[in-house]
């Protein structure tokens, strides 16, 4: 398509006008202006800015994991242990603190498990293809196994009364804005750069296009796969501080299921699970939408069951519409390495 | 690509619709109310025609339970809404999907969100909740826990059904009686955090340290997290790890409705005898049988009507939550504030109740 307004940018590629506001992420900020007319219309309750302030505190734990998820689905691979990390993280924490380590030191056991639990599905999955050793399955095994671990140090109990300021991690607030919305932006920020202005991001939108290319071009995919996966078991970690804080106590089946709304996300976000495509904007974009969707309908008080529903059947709706928008708006354009990358 | 093209049609169609149910049903589910379809006009003219019986009216209460599915805690919320709307005020309610602490602080941060005056909750975790219901204390709302309690800082006062020592002691001598004084018996509870069935437990461990009940021997607590699925297998792996069991008690209603069916399915009904907490609906073809002798409870529409009559004096100013204060709750009289075991306080509804063949039949259509 030809035109009048492009520009030459300093990467070489031409600067598309259309194709750039046509992008799914521009589609994800519409959707998000929708879901706030839609929750404002039902509920008079919605706009008010303490809204914008305590909304996010419902979904932000779990937003902290979209993020190095998006890198995983990227790279054409899947992880659904990260609940079970989660909470094998907060019990661990807990525990410690229990038999007498100061909270700090607790804390970093917390960030250390989550770590370790990611690296170790990392360095399973590393050596190996998909075709080989599909990440589905070994993720599988141990969400079993982290979760396992968990329900074996804590069986049935909780463990909890941790000191007092633990809870400002969860419900402080630093001049009107929640800790947890500044901590989320921060982590925003660091991912946002490391996908889009380092190689290292490149070098994964190349592993999820075309692995065998990549490695045999030279880029070190075990590191990366490695890297990835200890991220997201990272962020598990921050996840898991964060939700313990918010409810001041832990036990072995807290977050349950947090693995499929963290990819319903991600996948939301535009990262296909195939992989090779996808924008970090789409993801924090995604995870916004859905967390303010379920907050407003909670304020409607719909039922558990019926906000499932919904959320099911938007995640379908969405990637459907996203798939079939590009073939019919720009008919002409002929399969471009750019589109892929988006 | 039209195949896709109708693909995403049907699907947005499906969204549209869900969308719009949402929206009617957020109305309906907070019943004997308007929602808050349109734009956010209160209906206080529907509320407010309903006021004329003495009390002002026009506040809004809400009610969170455990979950959702749950007979027990439906008949709460019946007889809460039944008080709350005859007094005039509005009612929203909230059910977990899952009996968690964490969707109950989502259900809660939405209550606050809303500006309701009042908080009743049957918790699923005693301190998990009060984070949040001090945030909504700070907002000037007051707090009601009933059935299973939050802790003494998160509430104003606690409506306990039945005191825990009685219920204890009463279990543990049931479990003596068909055990014929000497056995193996299990516990089957709810979840492992639920506050009132760790007090009942609690009780019936302090009662067993007694000579009296020197040979009855408690195998295992199993949690059957008040869900029916998860009951089931508890019940079937207490029978296999067990073998010499000879008595099942369950101080929850889901459960106890749960094992009895696995007793009588897989014919242990002879062998092993169960009793604990149950709803008279459930369990009276149990109870006829002969597997439950005879099991306890309380009537849960009266513990939902005080709860609602709690709320009231406390929405209205008439009481504090402190101990000594008294407030006349409607047809079921005087009630009285009293200090609870977990150093907050509490009102007490009155004593278990025993249901056995003879009176089984009269109560199970009341509750």
């Amino acid at each position: 398509m030809n035109l009048e307004n492009t520009v030459r940018g300093g990467s070489g590629r031409k600067f598309n006008a259309g194709k750039f506001f046509l992008r799914w992420e521009w589609m994800l900020v519409f959707l998000f202006v929708i879901v706030n007319i839609f929750n404002s219309s039902i509920s008079s309750y919605y706009w008010q800015p303490e809204t914008f302030m305590d909304a996010p505190m419902s979904f932000l734990d779990k937003a902290f994991m979209v993020m190095p998820m998006a890198l995983v689905l990227l790279l054409g691979m899947i992880d659904i242990s990260v609940g079970s990390t989660v909470a094998l993280a907060s019990v661990l924490m807990g525990v410690s603190y229990r038999a007498g380590m100061p909270m700090g030191l607790a804390m970093v056991v917390c960030l250390a498990v989550g770590t370790g639990c990611g690296m170790i599905n990392g360095l399973i999955l590393a050596k190996y293809d998909e075709q080989q050793l599909p990440s589905m399955i070994i993720t599988l095994a141990t969400m079993t196994i982290y979760r396992g671990l968990a329900l074996i140090i804590l069986k049935d109990q909780s463990v909890g009364n941790f000191p007092s300021w633990f809870s400002y991690l969860g419900w402080g607030y630093v001049g009107g804005v929640p800790f947890i919305l500044i901590a989320f932006a921060v982590f925003a920020v660091f991912f946002l750069i490391l996908l889009h202005k380092t190689s290292f991001g490149r070098q994964l939108y190349g592993m999820g296009n075309n692995l065998k290319a990549c490695r045999y071009s030279g880029i070190k995919t075990a590191r990366n796969k490695i890297l990835v996966y200890t991220m997201l078991g990272f962020m598990a970690g921050v996840c898991a501080l964060f939700l313990t804080s918010k409810m001041g106590s832990t036990r072995p089946n807290v977050a349950n299921g947090y693995e499929l709304e963290v990819i319903a996300m991600a996948a939301l976000g535009g990262f296909s699970t195939f992989g090779g495509k996808g924008n970090m904007i789409g993801a924090i974009l995604a995870a916004f939408i859905i967390g303010f969707l379920r907050y407003g309908l909670g304020l409607i008080n719909a039922s558990s069951e019926l906000i499932l529903i919904i959320i099911g059947v938007l995640l379908i709706a969405s990637v459907l519409a996203s798939n079939v928008k590009p073939k019919m708006k720009l008919p002409e354009e002929k399969e471009s390495p750019e589109k892929k990358s988006q | 690509m039209k195949r896709q093209l109708l693909a995403s049609i049907c699907a947005c169609t499906l969204l549209a619709a869900s969308l719009l149910s949402a929206c009617s049903s957020g109305g309906g589910n907070a019943q004997q109310t308007g929602g808050e379809a349109g734009s956010g006009q209160e209906s206080s003219a529907a509320s407010g025609s309903a006021a004329s019986t003495g009390s002002s009216g026009g506040k809004k209460l809400a009610f969170v339970v455990k979950s959702t599915g749950n007979p027990y805690m439906e008949r709460m919320i019946d007889g809460f809404k039944d008080v709350a709307s005859k007094l005039g005020h509005t009612v929203v309610v909230k059910e977990p999907e899952q009996p968690t602490a964490e969707a109950q602080i989502s259900m809660i941060n939405e209550v606050v969100a809303q500006k309701v005056d009042g908080i009743a909750v049957a918790a699923n975790d005693p301190d998990a909740l009060q984070p949040i219901l001090s945030k909504a204390k700070e907002k000037g709302i007051k707090v009601v826990s009933c059935d299973s309690s939050v802790n003494a800082q998160s509430r104003d006062v606690h409506v306990n059904q039945a005191d825990p020592v009685a219920i204890g002691k009463a279990l543990v001598e049931a479990a003596y009686d068909m055990t014929g004084g000497k056995g193996e018996f299990a516990i089957l509870s709810a979840t492992s955090q639920a506050t009132n069935q760790n007090a009942w437990i609690a009780q019936m461990k302090e009662v067993l340290k007694n000579s009296k009940y020197a040979n009855l021997k408690l195998d295992k607590i199993a949690y059957g997290d008040d869900l029916r699925d998860k009951s089931t297998t508890e019940m079937e792996g207490l029978l296999k790890s067990y073998p010499n069991l000879k008595c099942v008690v369950s101080p929850t209603t889901v459960g106890l409705a749960a094992a009895s069916k696995v007793l009588v399915d897989q014919g242990y009904a002879e062998k092993i005898k169960i009793t604990g907490l149950g709803l008279p609906s459930e369990m009276a073809t149990y109870i006829e049988k002969g597997v439950c002798p005879y099991m306890y409870l309380w009537n849960p529409i009266d513990v939902g009507k005080l709860t609602a009559y709690t709320l009231d004096a406390l929405v209205q100013g008439k009481i504090k939550g402190e101990m000594g204060e008294t407030f006349e709750a409607g047809d079921m009289g005087s009630k009285k504030v009293t200090t609870a075991a977990d150093g907050g306080t509490e009102i007490l509804l009155g004593d278990p109740f025993k249901f056995d063949k003879e009176n089984i039949g009269q109560w199970k259509s009341v509750y």
